[in-house]
Order: C-alpha cells, then structure tokens, then sequence
C-alpha cells in the first residue's frame, strides 16, 4: 500500500481527474449554449390541435413538460402538457400557449398552412385565404394564394429596401447636414449676432436641404403607393389578418418542405441573424449591431491598452529602480486586476464621461449644449473604461516576458556599443512581443465578456446608428453602441416577451463565444509566428 | 615615460622586456573594484599587447571575469560598483567621464561565456552591430555580414541559410557567430570571456584555430579556467588569484618557470 501512495500514480490520477473534470464542465457548457441555440433557427413543423371544446391551436411544439400537481398523492400517474408557439400576437396577445396532453382531443399536420415571419408582432400562423392587389383578389385560396404571394414578394422586399435605403441613406445625409447647419447657426446666435450675410447664407442652405428633403419625400411616397399588395390569412379559431406584403419578411409552409429546403431556410435566419438588425425589442431578427460594437469595442480596447501596458511595464522593470516601493506599485497593479469591474464603470462615468467628456463639450461642442456630445456614454469612454479594467493583465504578462530575457541578450547589445534605448528597442522588445500578445489576449477575452462597466458608460439596449458611417468623420467614437454581452443580459432578463426571447439569449451567447474565440486565435496566430522568430531558448 | 617605467616595474622582469617591445593596446594601472563592499579587483597593473593574445586564468572568483569586464566597462551595468585606478586603450583614458561608453563598446568587442545570439535571422545577428552605426545600404551590410562571417570561419556552414534564426545553430556554431557579430563593427580589442567552457573539445579546437587566424588583425583578451587552452593560445598569460594579478608574462615562460610559488602551485595542480 505505502508502495502504491510512493509510486505517484494516484497522483497522476488526481491530476488528469480534475483536468477532465474542468473539460467536462467547459464543453458541457458550450454544448448547453449550442444545442439551446443553434435549433432556434430550424423551421419545425406546424401542428394543429384541436382541443375539448372546439378550441384550435396552430404552431409548433417547443416543449413538453410534467404537470405540476404537489397536492396529488404518490403514484398517480404523470400527466403532461406541451408548449405550443402559436405566433399571431397581434390576435391573441401570447405567441406561446400551454396545452394540457389530456385535453387534446386530435393532432394533424395540414400541408398548407403558412409561416409568415413579419416585421411587427412577431409570426402570423394560418391558412392563405387570398393575395391582393388593392382591393382587387388576385388569387383565392391556399395554393394559387401560395403561388401569388411567392411571385410577389420579391418585388415587395425590392421596394421596402429601396425605402429603406432612402430613409436611412438620402435622408439621413440631409439630416446630418441640417444638425451641422444648425450648429454652426447656434454659434452666432450664442455670441449675440442673429443676422449678417454668413446667416442669411446659412438659412438659405438650409432652406436648399429643406427642398431635397420635400423630393425625397415625394418619392417615399410614389415607392409606398406600389406596395399595395396584401394577404389574408385566417388563423386558427378563424380570426383574418389582412397583411400588406412589405412587412413580410419570408413566408414558409414548413410542412411541405424536405430537409434540403429546410437546411436552406435555416442558412439564411442564421445569416439573418449574424447580419440583420434587430426588431421587436432585440427578440426578433438579427444582432448585427452588437457584433459590430463588440468587435469595435475591443478593438479600441486593445489599442488603448497594450501601448498603456507595455510602458508602464518597461518603466518597471527595465527602468525602475527595484525596490520596496517598485514592489508595492507591482503588488497594488496586481490586486488592480481584482477591483469588481463594476468599480471600473463608476470610475468611467465620474471621471471619463463627467470630467474629461464634459469639458471636452464645453470647450469644443458648446454650440451643441445642453445636448451633450462627449459628456455622455460612448464607445470611446467604454472602451478606456475596459482598457483600464485590463491594463493590469498586459502589465503583470509583459513585466514577466521581460523577466524571462536572459541578461546575456541584453549585455550582447550592450556591448555592440548600442545604447540602452536601442537595446530596449531593437532587442528586448521583439523577444518580449510574444509575451505581450498574451497579455493581450486574456485582456481581449476579459474585455469582450465584460458586461457591468459598459452598461453605465455607453451600451444601450438599442443604438440608433453604427459607431462608423459615410458621415465625416466616420469615426463616431462619441457614439451609443450595442454590445453582445449586454444583448444576452437584455433578451434574457428584460424583455417583454421573454418566451420568444429564451432562445435568441442562447444563441447571442453562443456567437458571443464564437467572436471570443476568432479572436483570440488570431492573436495566438500571431503570437506562435512571433514565437518562431523569436524562439527564447536555444535549440 | 616616467609613468611607463614605474609601470614596468611592477610587472614580471622577463614580461617587462618582452612587453617593452610590444605596442601596448590597453594599459591598466593599479586598478581597483568593488562590489559594494566586497573588493574584487585589487591595485592591477598590466599592459596589453597590440595583436597578441593575453590570456588570463585563475580559479573561480578571482576576479578575471571583472577585470576583462572593465576594459569595456560592463561593470557598469551592475549596481554599486565602485572603480579607482585607471585603465587607457591605445592612450585614451577610458573611465573620463566625458568619454562616451558606446563608443568605447563598438572598438572594445565582447564574446561572452554563453552564447547569446538574438533571437533573430543570423544575418541580422552579424549587421546587428553596423546597423547601430548607421550603415543602411544593403550592399554594404551584405559586404560587411560576409566579411564576418568568413572571418569567424562560419561563412561556407551557414552561407545559405542566413535568413534562419540563429537559434538553429549548434553550440560552437552559435559561439563563433557571436564572434563574427563582434567583428563585424571591427573593433581594435576583442573580450572574450571563456569563450568555449560551454562547447565540446572539436568546437573548442575550432575556436582556438579562429583566435589565432583573428590575432593578426585585432588585439584578443581572453579569460578561460582551462589552462591547457592558455598554453595553446596565448602569448601572453596573467595569474589571478583573490582579486590580485600575481603574475603575469610570456605564456611559455610563466607555464615553465614561475616566478611565484603560488602560481607554481595553481598550474602545477596544487591548489585551486
């Protein structure tokens, strides 16, 4: 027996036990967020139940429960209910509904009953009655109906894009050249001149902008003419829906369809979601925003923080002289990286956004006040805020890469008759870059997943415009901004739909995990192609 | 010249001649050092040839390793070193505090203990050095990088693969490529500090081979714990011994017959 505890094998044991334990628990949690996620997108079949008293419920089956019955005595049988997403919100005010298994009094799966995934109110489930064109039917019944709307939504979608295009684009432009007009109006009107030629130009520029905005206007309105097309749909319990064909997003009759044509559906609600905007309160339609933010965001991040990291670093150890007072300013970086981050967002508000926001407004935009410009959350103040929040790691990884260099590399240099700064420069910090990319990377990683400072320094739950636009600068680094982390946060816990929201939560949190991840591979990529240039040890 | 002669005296009788005949290169007079409060060096008088090889050897901690190290002032480097006595290279007084260091380490070269290539392609190894000087134009850097090269007698091993890291050299490899970058800013004196303690007798032999093709050209300072190696190289030979330059002279005479006891006893084997 003492020869067994002697051997070490159990040691061995325990050591591979716990590495298998932490694998477990990792990929365990992945696959929870994968498989709650990645079926969201899957079209499943459309069930119509009828229920005792004539009651008729179509939509899909989502889930399938035991009844809770506590007062029942031991041994009863169990009796279960199902979830169903009936969709048509607008009709029944709840897209889910529970069924008791032991009130259905008949299931059948009807072949031309129609998904229609709307813009608003989420999805209409029902049997086509007609398509029409203005008050003209051109098509009565499911399968010519089917056949209509198919021919007629591709020209739908066309326009409602194109007025997309014109509202956000062409008017947008003449928006944004208004506000500068105005601001630079306010200028002399805060100095006290309220007339002079440079404002009478002014107000006829803006007079000019007036104009372009009345054509657009003019032609907004020639597009939502041609839109007069609509279908009508009788959902279960007989209730019609007139719907004009522009808020139609896609149509499907899920029960006709094969795999093949199901795969395809599910490809594009994936792409959907990866490059669409959201809609109906972040639970519907795509989370292109918060990828961007979140991508900008670290990105500027890593920007900030790795010159920050790397000199503070240098100054420590190449240049500090060591000593008690170097070790407590190590010791207090250290414990900086165990502050809550929610600390790091007070400090943002009060000293980025309050302080150094506020009088940048005052001393640049005070044209644009009490409207503040800087003096609110922003990219930018998320983004030092968190670079703050990581400085410690890019510190304590490049203070130890340093301490790795041996000495001789140094004196080599040294003795070449190069000086220190050269030293430092040409020798030191290329075999030194390794370690500072992995600084980097656990800094990308904590700042990608970190949620509590950004809700206070610049996310919102939904930004009315991208942080980088056509718009000069087109760098808006003052700008509101999603964030995919805050997303999760905002459909899981404060939507007003939250059955509708539960799976877009899984699925955010999955391409959360998916960006993490691209991200840090292409900065190991990095790292490993500097390793091999700049291998430490000899062979 | 009263100085020279004050100088000589303190020195071997026979070296006094022999070295009396020579170029000094590098005269150290009564030089000191301490580390802090330990004394590492104390009162060393010498003169280095010019184009000789001076080899110095001692047991470990007798402080050759520092006393090479101040003639580029390396000790510099280390905290609370504290230096009197003076040390001149070809008359030029290099502990002044007007002289500027780099410039006394691009003409005093090193090649230390372990080798120490960069992390870097052992091209940019070699021009490292004339790079810190200014050359920029490739051909020149081509011109100079060959040059060193073949000098250190690694030009036809490595002629095609220059773009490699350095790091993919074998030890002795590694060693004369440390050399060849000290060379490369041709320097008048070259450092080394037991250049092959770290290598296999054939590297070993190789180094030596190059040491003396190299005499010609550039003034060698060695330090080696191997005694054998100072016979066969060096012209000349100092014996330290606690921080004291007990004796020093032509290599041949001072292995024969020494003039101390205790050199007698370090080479015969007797102590150290």
């Amino acid at each position: 027996m003492k020869k067994f505890w002697r051997s070490g094998d159990p040691f061995i044991w325990l050591t591979g036990g716990a590495l298998a334990l932490s694998l477990i628990m990792v990929a365990g949690l992945a696959l929870l967020v994968l498989v709650n996620g990645m079926g969201f997108f899957w079209p499943g079949e459309l069930v119509r139940i009828t229920l005792a008293a004539d009651r008729v419920v179509l939509g899909q089956v989502v889930e399938r429960e035991p009844v809770p019955r506590p007062e029942a005595p031991p041994g009863t049988a169990r009796e279960y209910r199902i979830k169903v997403k009936q969709g048509n919100r607008d009709l029944y005010g709840a897209d889910f509904v529970w069924v008791d298994e032991s009130d259905i009094v008949g299931r059948e799966t009807p072949a031309e009953v129609v998904v229609v995934e709307r813009r608003e109110w989420g999805d209409l489930h029902g049997v086509i009655e007609a398509v029409k064109e203005g008050d003209r039917v051109a098509a009565r019944g499911p399968e010519a109906g089917w056949n209509a709307l198919r021919a007629r939504l591709l020209e739908a979608a066309r326009i409602h894009r194109e007025i997309r295009r014109i509202e956000k684009k062409e008017i947008g432009a003449i928006n944004h050249a208004q506000e500068k007009i105005r601001l630079r109006l306010r200028k002399p009107e805060l100095g006290g001149v309220s007339g002079g030629p440079e404002v009478e130009r002014l107000h006829g520029e803006l007079a000019r902008w007036q104009g372009e905005y009345g054509e657009q206007e003019a032609r907004l309105k020639e597009l939502r003419l041609r839109l007069r097309t609509s279908v009508v749909v009788s959902a279960a319990g007989g209730k019609e829906k007139e719907l004009p064909l522009d808020q139609v997003v896609r149509a499907y009759r899920p029960n006709q369809m094969g795999v093949a044509s199901k795969a395809g559906l599910y490809l594009a609600r994936i792409w959907e979601f990866v490059s669409g905007e959201p809609r109906e309160s972040n639970t519907e339609g795509g989370v292109f925003p918060a990828i961007f933010g979140t991508v900008m965001m670290v990105m500027l991040m890593s920007l900030m923080v790795t010159p920050l990291g790397i000199l503070a670093a240098f100054y420590l150890r190449e240049y500090a002289k060591q000593g008690p007072f170097v070790s407590a300013v190590r010791i207090a970086v250290n414990n900086l990286a165990g502050v809550p981050s929610i600390v790091f967002g007070v400090f943002g508000v009060g000293f980025f956004i309050y302080f150094v926001g506020g009088t940048i407004d005052r001393l640049f935009f005070s044209a644009a006040l009490p409207t503040p410009t800087f003096g609110t959350g922003g990219i930018l103040w998320a983004s030092l805020t968190l670079a703050l929040l990581t400085v410690p790691v890019v510190i304590v990884a490049t203070e130890e890469g340093l301490a790795a260099i041996p000495a001789g590399m140094r004196e080599a240099s040294l003795a070449l008759g190069a000086t220190r700064f050269e030293t430092t420069w040409r020798v030191v910090l290329p075999a030194v870059m390794p370690s500072i990319l992995t600084g980097l990377i656990l800094a990308m990683a904590r700042a990608a997943g970190e949620v509590a400072p950004l809700m206070i320094t610049g996310v919102v739950k939904l930004a009315p415009a991208l942080p980088v636009d056509g718009f000069w600068p087109y760098l808006h680094l003052d700008r509101k901004f999603m964030h995919l982390g805050f997303h999760i946060y905002d459909v899981g816990f404060q939507s007003p739909n939250v059955d509708a929201a539960r799976p877009m939560g899984f699925t955010t949190t999955a391409l959360l995990l998916v960006i993490v991840v691209s991200l840090n591979l292409m900065a190991i990529r990095v790292r490993n192609r500097l390793r091999k240039s700049y291998a430490m040890s000899a062979v | 010249m009263a100085a020279d002669i004050r100088l000589a005296r303190s020195l071997n009788a026979r070296a006094e001649v022999a070295s009396l005949l020579e170029m000094p290169m590098v005269e150290i007079e009564r030089l000191s050092l301490w580390y802090g409060e330990k004394q590492a060096l104390r009162d060393v008088s010498m003169s280095v040839p010019k184009h000789r090889i001076t080899a110095y050897i001692g047991p470990s901690g007798c402080g050759k390793t520092t006393l090479l190290r101040c003639l580029n002032r390396m000790n510099d480097l280390v905290d609370g070193v504290r230096i009197a006595g003076t040390v001149r290279i070809s008359g030029t007084d290099i502990y002044e505090p007007a002289l500027d260091v780099t410039e006394l380490r691009k003409r005093v070269g090193m090649v230390f203990q372990k080798s120490n290539p960069f992390p870097k392609p052992i091209y940019d190894n070699v021009a490292y050095g004339p790079r810190i000087l200014g050359v920029r134009s490739r051909a020149d850097l081509d011109a100079i990088v060959e040059r060193s090269l073949r000098a250190a007698a690694l030009w036809d091993e490595v002629s095609d693969r220059l773009g490699e890291s350095a790091l993919s050299l074998s030890g002795g490899q590694q060693q004369r490529l440390c050399i060849a970058r000290a060379i490369a800013v041709e320097p008048d004196v070259l450092l080394m500090d037991e250049p092959c303690s770290a290598l296999d007798p054939i590297a070993t032999a190789r180094i030596e081979e190059l040491m003396l093709d190299l005499k010609a050209g550039y003034t060698i300072v060695i330090v080696t714990h191997n005694m054998q190696q100072a016979a066969r190289v060096s012209d000349y030979t100092g014996f330290m011994l606690l921080g004291e330059l007990v004796e020093f002279g032509v290599t041949r005479e001072l292995f024969t017959t020494p003039r101390d006891k205790r050199t007698e006893d370090y080479i015969t084997g007797r102590f150290g």
